[in-house]
C-alpha cells in the first residue's frame, strides 16, 4: 500500500468512511423506498403511480424532497420551541445510529460489537422519545393522543419483539451481528428454519414497532389526523419521515441478519450452486436490459436519453463487477440488500392488503397472543437445546 | 493531563449523588423527586462499575444490573403512586400531601 | 501519549455532561424538561460504562433506563397535569437546611477520598480479565448470583402488580 494512516487512527478510517457513505446515501435510498411503496401500492390498486417527474416517475423522490425542504417552517405559537425542535432530531439520529450496527456485508459495516443486537435494540428504543416529545411539544390534542397511543404500542410490542429475538439468539449463541451470520454459515441453516415461530412473532412485532399497517394506530388518519406529527411540516416532517423509513430498514435488517442468513447467498455450502456468486453481474445486466427496453418505448426524447443513460450506467456497473475483487466485495452486499428489499416489499404488501386494527384489538394481540407465544417459544427452544 | 483513576470516578459519583440528594430534599414536585432518586441510583452504579474495573471482578457489574432492576421497580411503583395521588388530591407537590401528618 | 489524553478527555467531557444534565434535571420548572435533561445524564453514564469496558451494562442502561423508565416518566407526566405545578413555588421551605446538610456530606466524601486516594488505581490493562463482557456477565448473573437474580425478578413482578393496582381507578 503506497499510503497508510498512522496506527493510532488507522482502525477508525474505514468506519468513518462508511458512516459518511451511509449518512449521505441513506436519505436518497429512503426516498426511493417511498417511490417503491407508491409504485407497489399503485400496482396493487391497478393504477400507474407517479409517472410525471422523470421517466416512470423515477425523479419523484427528489421532487418530493425539494418540495419538503423549501416549504415554510411552521412552529405552532403555543408549542414548546426547544422540544419541538429537538424531537425530530432525536428520531432521525437514533434511526441513523442504529444503521451503524447493521452488517451490510462481510466487509461493509461500521461497528461490530460484542453486544451488537442489544445495543441496536436500545438505540431504537430511544427513538420512542422522539415520538412522545414531538407529540407533547406540539401542545395540541391530536398529536398528544397520537404520541400516547404510539408510546403504549411501542412499549408493548417491544416485549414481544425482544422475546422473539431471544429465541433466535439462543440458537445463534452470540449477540454480535457478524457472528450471527457466521453462526448460520457454520450450522449450515438459516435460523428461520430453526425458529419459524420466533420469526413470525418478530415480523408482526416489527410491523407494530415501525407503526406500519395494520398497526398504524398512531397515525390513523380517520381518527387522529396524523398522530404525533400533525403539527410538523416541511423539513421537520421530512426528518420524521426519514426516521420512519430508516427504522423500517433497521428492523428488516435485523430480521435478515438473525433469521434469513444475512449477507450469505442461498445455500452457501453447496458447491453445485457456486454460479449464484455471479448473480450480481447477471442482475445488473438484466436491469440494464430492461431499462434499455423501457427507453425504446419512451416517447419524449429527454426521457429516452435519461433511461438510456441509466441503462448504460447499469451495464457499466455490471462490467465493473466482472473484476473478481469487486465481485467479492459486492457479493454479500448484493444478497443482503436483496433480502432486505424482499422484507420491505412484504411490509408494503401487507400495508395495502390488511385493514387497520382497533386499538383494543392491537393491545390484545400484543399482550394475550404474541408475548405468551414468544415466551413459550423461548422455553421450548431451551428444552430442545438441552435435550439434543 | 493526569491519568484517570478510580478516584476520579468515585469523585464524579459523589458529586452526582449530592446533586441527586439536593433534588430529593429541596424539590416540591414528586415527579422530579423520583427523577432525583434515579440520579442517586446512577451515582451508585458508576461506583460499582468503576470498582468492578479496578478489581477485575464481574460482581460489581452484576450488582449494577440489580440496581437497574431496582430502579425500574421503584419507578413503576412510584409513578403508580403519583397517578393515584393526583387522582385523589389533584396535586403533585410533596409538602401538600399531609393527610397523615399531625 | 495520545491514548491517555484521549481517555482523560472522554472522562472529563462525560463528567461535564453528567453533572450538567443532573443540575439541569433538579432545577427545571417544567417536568418534561427535567426528564430530557435526565436522559442526557443517563446517556452520559452509559458512555462512562463504555469507557469502563462494561458494554453490556451500557446497552442495558440505555435500553432499560431511557427506553423504559424515562418513557414511563414522560407517559405519567403527560397523564398528570403538571401545568399548575410548574407555576407554583418549586422548592420547599427547608431548602437551605437541605443544601447545608448535603454540602456537609459532600465535604465528608471529599475528606475520605483525599485520605484514601492512594489506593485507587486501575488494574494493569492487558490481563483481559473482563473480556468478553457479555459471556462473563451471563456467568455472573446465572451462576454466581442466581438467587439474587431470581429475587430481583420476583421484585419486578411485585412492582408490576403494585403499579397496576395503584394506577387502577377502581379495584
Amino acid at each position: 500500500m503506497p499510503f497508510s494512516f498512522p496506527p493510532s487512527i488507522e482502525p477508525f478510517v474505514l468506519p468513518a468512511l462508511y458512516i459518511v457513505i451511509l449518512v449521505a446515501v441513506f436519505p436518497l435510498i429512503a426516498g426511493y423506498i417511498v417511490l417503491l411503496e407508491r409504485k407497489v401500492m399503485a400496482d396493487i390498486q391497478v393504477r400507474l403511480g407517479p409517472m410525471r417527474v422523470g421517466p416512470h416517475g423515477l425523479l419523484q423522490p427528489i421532487a418530493d424532497a425539494v418540495k419538503l425542504l423549501i416549504k415554510e417552517d411552521i412552529i405552532p405559537a403555543k408549542a414548546d420551541r426547544m422540544v419541538f425542535w429537538l424531537a425530530p432530531v432525536i428520531s432521525v439520529v437514533t434511526a441513523l445510529v442504529a444503521l451503524s450496527l447493521v452488517p451490510f456485508s462481510k466487509y461493509f459495516f461500521v461497528a461490530d460489537t460484542n453486544v451488537g443486537l442489544l445495543f441496536l435494540l436500545s438505540i431504537t428504543s430511544v427513538g420512542i422519545l422522539g415520538i412522545i416529545l414531538g407529540g407533547w411539544s406540539s401542545n395540541s390534542h391530536y398529536p398528544l393522543l397520537g404520541a400516547l397511543r404510539s408510546t403504549a404500542q411501542l412499549v408493548s410490542y417491544e416485549v414481544a419483539l425482544g422475546f422473539a429475538l431471544i429465541g433466535g439468539l439462543m440458537v445463534a449463541g452470540t449477540l454480535s451481528m457478524q457472528q450471527m451470520v457466521h453462526a448460520q454459515l457454520e450450522q449450515q441453516m438459516w435460523f428461520i428454519f430453526y425458529q419459524p415461530v420466533a420469526f413470525v412473532i418478530y415480523f408482526i412485532a416489527a410491523l407494530a414497532e415501525t407503526n406500519r399497517t395494520p398497526f398504524d394506530m398512531p397515525e390513523a388518519e380517520s381518527e387522529i389526523v396524523a398522530g404525533y406529527h400533525t403539527e410538523y411540516s416541511g423539513f421537520r416532517f421530512a426528518l420524521y419521515f426519514l426516521a420512519e423509513y430508516a427504522n423500517m430498514v433497521v428492523v428488516s435488517s435485523i430480521a435478515v441478519t438473525l433469521f434469513l442468513g444475512g449477507w450469505l447467498r442461498p445455500f452457501p455450502n453447496v458447491r453445485l450452486l457456486d454460479f449464484l456468486n455471479y448473480a450480481p453481474i447477471l442482475a445488473m445486466f438484466v436491469l440494464a436490459f430492461f431499462v434499455f427496453l423501457g427507453a425504446s418505448r419512451e416517447r419524449r426524447p429527454i426521457d429516452k436519453m435519461g433511461l438510456a443513460g441509466l441503462g448504460a450506467v447499469c451495464a457499466l456497473i455490471g462490467l465493473l463487477f466482472l473484476v473478481p475483487a469487486v465481485l467479492d466485495w459486492v457479493q454479500g452486499l448484493f444478497w443482503f440488500v436483496l433480502k432486505v428489499f424482499l422484507v420491505l416489499y412484504t411490509f408494503i404488501w401487507i400495508r395495502f392488503t390488511v385493514p387497520r386494527y382497533r386499538y383494543d384489538q392491537l393491545m390484545r394481540i400484543g399482550w394475550r397472543w404474541l408475548i405468551p407465544l414468544a415466551m413459550a417459544n423461548v422455553i421450548v427452544t431451551a428444552i430442545v437445546m438441552i435435550l439434543f | 493531563m493526569p491519568e484517570i483513576t478510580t478516584a476520579h470516578y468515585v469523585m464524579l459519583s459523589a458529586a452526582l449523588f449530592s446533586i441527586g440528594t439536593i433534588g430529593v430534599l429541596t424539590r416540591r414536585n414528586v415527579v422530579i423527586i423520583l427523577m432525583s432518586i434515579e440520579l442517586i441510583l446512577n451515582a451508585v452504579n458508576i461506583n460499582l462499575v468503576a470498582f468492578s474495573n479496578q478489581l477485575m471482578n464481574m460482581s460489581g457489574q452484576a450488582f449494577a444490573v440489580f440496581v437497574i432492576v431496582d430502579a425500574a421497580a421503584e419507578a413503576a411503583v412510584g409513578l403508580g403512586i403519583i397517578i393515584a395521588l393526583f387522582r385523589n388530591k389533584e396535586t403533585v407537590n410533596a409538602d401538600e400531601i399531609d393527610l397523615m401528618k399531625w | 501519549m495520545p491514548e491517555s489524553i484521549l481517555n482523560g478527555l472522554f472522562f472529563y467531557v462525560l463528567a461535564v455532561v453528567i453533572l450538567g444534565g443532573a443540575i439541569m434535571t433538579i432545577t427545571r420548572r417544567n417536568a418534561v424538561h427535567s426528564a430530557i435533561w435526565l436522559v442526557v445524564t443517563l446517556m452520559g453514564v452509559a458512555g462512562l460504562y463504555l469507557h469502563l469496558n462494561a458494554e453490556f451494562l451500557a446497552a442495558v442502561q440505555i435500553l432499560v433506563y431511557i427506553g423504559g423508565i424515562m418513557v414511563l416518566f414522560l407517559f405519567v407526566i403527560m397523564l398528570v397535569n403538571l401545568d399548575e405545578a410548574a407555576k407554583q413555588r418549586q422548592f420547599n421551605r427547608q431548602w437551605s437546611l437541605a443544601l447545608i446538610c448535603t454540602l456537609v456530606v459532600l465535604v465528608e466524601f471529599g475528606f475520605f477520598l483525599m485520605r484514601g486516594a492512594g489506593s485507587f488505581a486501575f488494574a494493569e490493562p492487558g490481563q483481559g480479565a473482563l473480556k468478553p463482557n457479555t459471556e462473563l456477565m451471563a456467568v455472573a448473573l446465572f451462576q454466581d448470583y442466581l438467587l439474587p437474580f431470581e429475587i430481583a425478578s420476583l421484585l419486578l413482578l411485585v412492582a408490576i402488580l403494585g403499579a397496576v393496582l395503584m394506577a387502577k381507578k377502581e379495584i
